[in-house]
């Protein structure tokens, strides 16, 4: 084998075989959809774990995230005299991009981890095995409570994201850049109300698209990770690692195309 | 009930089993033993399904593994046990609710016939006090009963099991090989196991098989192959040599 054939079967054909897996992954979860009400009690569970437990740090992030963007945004407008427009202009980066992406950065970091870590100890420890043995579906019954729950949980997040960093904003605007808050937020609200499907602000649900499809995203590369864990430890904190890192390689790419599909 | 007809696997350059040929009859035990990395707990996977060979024929009661569809390979899985290494119970789940999965999930059973039927296997296994309680609350030898236990929900007619002694203390590993052989005589399941032990192999073998660079240097009653004159099997059993 020469160097580029040596490079692709080292880097290449993992990469387009994990790859592979979690489509199978998807796919699987998919087609058990019909199986969610057999899975009640764990669904329940996982939105539990993922939700509520991830809720504080969703909330701190977006809070922040909101307030930078003022502070920021406010700096600049102000430079052209045009500073009464950062409700405007933090109410569309929280819902459209910022919320979304933060929410699921966090969710990647928090869940995405815990899955890939959970799914691969029980796979190094042959308990996904034990399972398979034993004629359970693994797809039905690890993978789908974790993926539907996820994609639930995630726009859920983002919605109070939207408000936190919105509220966050607010704060800024009438602390830092002596604006009033209630200008700030008639601001902030009509920025919102561009109708689109069914009539919802488009901004808002184009946002809730997105962190919907992020949620699936990135409890499937979880559990794939996880599932593809392989000798011991060190296994899972590679599969861990994995999980992490291509969750939020994803959800940035997915948003630029999300992003352009939706506004074009 | 199985049989092994010149099946061979290879893992990347690695040959691990080489013409692997060997039938176990109802109600039968198969001991096999061999040096680690040998390739044993491979030929377990092979009659569980886990895996297939490369060449050769895998028959388990009647069923071609290589030809085997899915359905038909978790219908067969439900007859038979798998004994893990280190029991791979599921932790987040109690005693009870271990032995109980695979009767929710593959069976119609009723909630007190699961509840009836997971106090039977554990009462085989002398553990009905520890069902309440997590694996991690439980030890090594525990959790292998209820490995045991779990396998056995099923009423399984076959069973396999992977080193039933590893991480035993000589004591607790002579009583769960103890188990197994009284399980066996009671149940009458055939059974096939893997281990390191002669203890062991000598408790629960009805045939004993020496297996090493992919093949079986030797089979028979236990005892007979413990005497045997076969160097290799002398050397490797541990007995002085002439």
């Amino acid at each position: 084998m020469n160097f580029i054939e040596r490079a692709g079967a080292k880097y290449l054909t993992p990469m387009f075989m994990a790859s592979g897996f979690g489509m199978s992954v998807a796919l699987g979860v998919v087609k058990r959809t019909t199986h969610i009400p057999l899975r009640w009690r764990s669904l329940l569970d996982q939105m539990h774990l993922s939700g509520i437990r991830s809720l504080h740090v969703v909330l701190f992030v977006n809070f922040f995230i909101g307030m930078i963007l003022a502070l920021q945004l406010g700096y600049e407008l102000s430079r052209y005299g045009q500073q009464e427009a950062v409700g405007f202009a933090v109410a569309i980066s929280m819902v459209r991009e910022m919320a979304p992406v933060m929410t699921a950065v966090v969710l990647a970091a928090s869940v995405a981890s815990a899955m890939a870590a959970e799914l691969g100890t029980m796979k190094v420890q042959e308990e996904i095995t034990a399972l398979e043995v034993m004629s359970i579906d693994v797809t039905s019954y690890l993978i789908l409570p974790r993926v539907v729950a996820l994609t639930l949980v995630a726009p859920m997040l983002t919605l109070l994201a939207n408000v936190v960093g919105i509220i966050g904003g607010g704060i800024i605007a009438e602390t830092q850049l002596n604006l009033d808050y209630d200008g700030y937020l008639t601001n902030a609200l009509n920025a919102l109300s561009d109708p689109g499907f069914l009539g919802l602000p488009k901004s808002l649900y184009s946002g809730i698209l997105k962190s919907t499809i992020f949620g699936f995203t990135v409890a499937v590369i979880g559990c794939s990770c996880g599932l593809q864990a392989t000798r011991g430890a060190s296994g899972v904190g590679n599969s861990t690692r994995a999980a992490v890192r291509n969750s939020i390689i994803l959800i940035i790419v997915l948003n630029f195309f999300l992003g352009k599909l939706i506004y074009t | 009930m199985i049989k092994l007809d010149n099946i061979s696997k290879t893992f990347g350059n690695q040959r691990v089993l080489d013409g692997l040929s060997f039938e176990v009859a109802e109600s039968e035990s198969l001991v096999i033993m061999g040096p680690s990395g040998a390739g044993k707990s491979v030929i377990l996977k092979h009659l569980i399904g886990l895996l297939q060979a490369d060449s050769g024929e895998v028959a388990v009661m009647g069923h071609d593994m290589n030809r085997i569809s899915k359905k038909q390979m978790q219908e067969l899985r439900r007859d038979m046990g798998y004994l893990f290494q280190h029991s791979a119970l599921i932790n987040w789940l109690s005693v009870f609710d271990n032995i109980a999965l695979p009767l929710r999930e593959t069976t119609n059973l009723s909630d007190s016939e699961i509840t009836d039927r997971v106090m039977e296997v554990l009462s085989l296994v002398y553990m009905q006090d520890a069902h309440p309680k997590f694996p991690a609350e439980i030890s090594g030898g525990m959790q292998k009963r209820v490995g045991l236990a779990r396998a056995l929900c099923t009423n399984p007619k076959i069973l396999l099991y992977d080193e039933p002694e590893a991480g035993l203390d000589p004591e607790m590993s002579a009583e769960v090989s103890r188990m197994i052989r009284r399980l066996k005589d009671e149940l009458r399941v055939t059974s096939v196991t893997v281990t390191h032990s002669v203890n062991c192999a000598l408790t629960i073998g009805d045939t004993l098989a020496v297996f090493e660079h992919g093949k079986i240097l030797l089979s028979g009653p236990p005892t007979e192959v413990l005497n045997s004159d076969h160097k290799r099997v002398r050397e490797f059993l541990g007995a002085p040599i002439d």
